[in-house]
């Protein structure tokens, strides 16, 4: 099963967002969350997301998502820091919740890497109000 | 006894502790006023982490790098980050310093903050002080300078950039929501790498 990293500069959001996942997708579990610094203060940390990727992994591959500006530049850094590793790995550009949560569906069906990519990435530009 | 690149990453780590508070006051007007306080939690990891005793510069370097990824917290980690590791990577098993593996270190740091952040020159960057300084440290060089001489021009052409960022408005960052109202402060990116170099050059010079 694709795993999903969750990324954020908050441990509470990551966490919180893992917890919501969990129960609408509950026999996905390789949803990791990488949220904060190690010492729980805020921010993001390349190595911490590289790690958290590793233990996503079943060989399936990993789909990242991430929250705001450095979030991202870390998730992007913490992918290249595995560049020789055999993980494949994508960062999704998605909102992190509404991504999240459709990816984390798609990957519980058994899609593939792709697939769960784009299922969190069609999220884009979602409108809550019809 | 500890190795020169571990005194001189100790004294860039005292610099940005000691102007802390000087540059999260720079960031309170343009960012999110952390940049201070991230910078200055990354850099004392760093003289914990760096193994004082080891003198491979690439391996301090990069150890550096490491630990700026994992400590900075905002987008300052990885930059800096990246900047450093990309930088080890000419000094790989080197222990002295010459010019031309400084001009391919700042090369290469310019490359990885370029790939990490998609920044060009004049968006009110840290390479808007990093670019002109490599620029001129590469001219001097090239005339024939020694690194000394090379990094104190480029240390006046990085501060000259500092300058330039008062002049422009923010594109990338949280800055680049300010828009327009972003022109008139320095980037505290652009100092505290003009810092660094400060820092080195005086440290190169004793």
């Amino acid at each position: 099963m694709v795993g999903l990293v969750l990324v954020s500069h908050s441990p509470k959001i990551a966490e919180g967002l893992k917890d919501l996942t969990s129960e609408i997708a509950a026999t996905h579990k390789g949803i990791v969350a990488a949220g904060g610094l190690e010492d729980g203060s805020i921010g993001t940390d390349a190595i911490r997301i590289s790690e958290a990727i590793r233990q996503a992994n079943d060989g399936d591959g990993v789909v990242v998502l991430a929250d705001l500006g450095s979030g991202v530049m870390s998730s992007e850094t913490a992918i290249e820091l595995l560049e020789d590793e055999d993980i494949k790995v994508k960062l999704a550009d998605a909102p992190i919740v509404e991504g999240t949560i459709a990816a984390a569906v798609s990957a519980m069906v058994g899609s593939d890497l792709e697939a769960v990519l784009k299922a969190a990435e069609d999220c884009r530009g979602a409108k809550k109000i019809p | 006894m500890s190795t020169r690149v571990y005194d001189c990453l100790k004294s860039i780590a005292e610099k940005i502790i000691e102007n802390k508070d000087f540059l999260t006051d720079l960031d309170r007007e343009i960012g999110d006023a952390d940049h201070g306080v991230n910078m200055a939690r990354g850099f004392q990891a760093v003289i914990e982490k760096v193994d004082p005793e080891d003198a491979d510069i690439g391996n301090a370097l990069k150890k550096t790098g490491m630990t700026l990824l994992s400590t900075v917290g905002g987008a300052s980690g990885p930059l800096y980050g990246t900047a450093y590791m990309e930088a080890a990577k000419v000094f790989a098993g080197k222990t002295e310093v010459n010019g031309d593996d400084f001009k391919a270190a700042m090369e290469a740091a310019i490359a990885g903050i370029q790939k990490r952040g998609h920044a060009e020159k004049g968006e009110k960057t840290m390479l808007d002080a990093l670019m002109p300084a490599t620029d001129v440290l590469s001219e001097k060089l090239a005339g024939g300078a020694s690194l000394v001489d090379a990094l104190t021009d480029a240390c006046v052409a990085a501060n000259e950039g500092i300058e330039f960022t008062k002049t422009i408005a923010a594109t990338k960052g949280r800055a680049s929501y300010l828009g327009d109202r972003s022109i008139g402060h320095q980037d505290p990116g652009a100092t505290s790498l003009t810092m660094t170099l400060e820092t080195i050059r005086d440290f190169l010079k004793s």
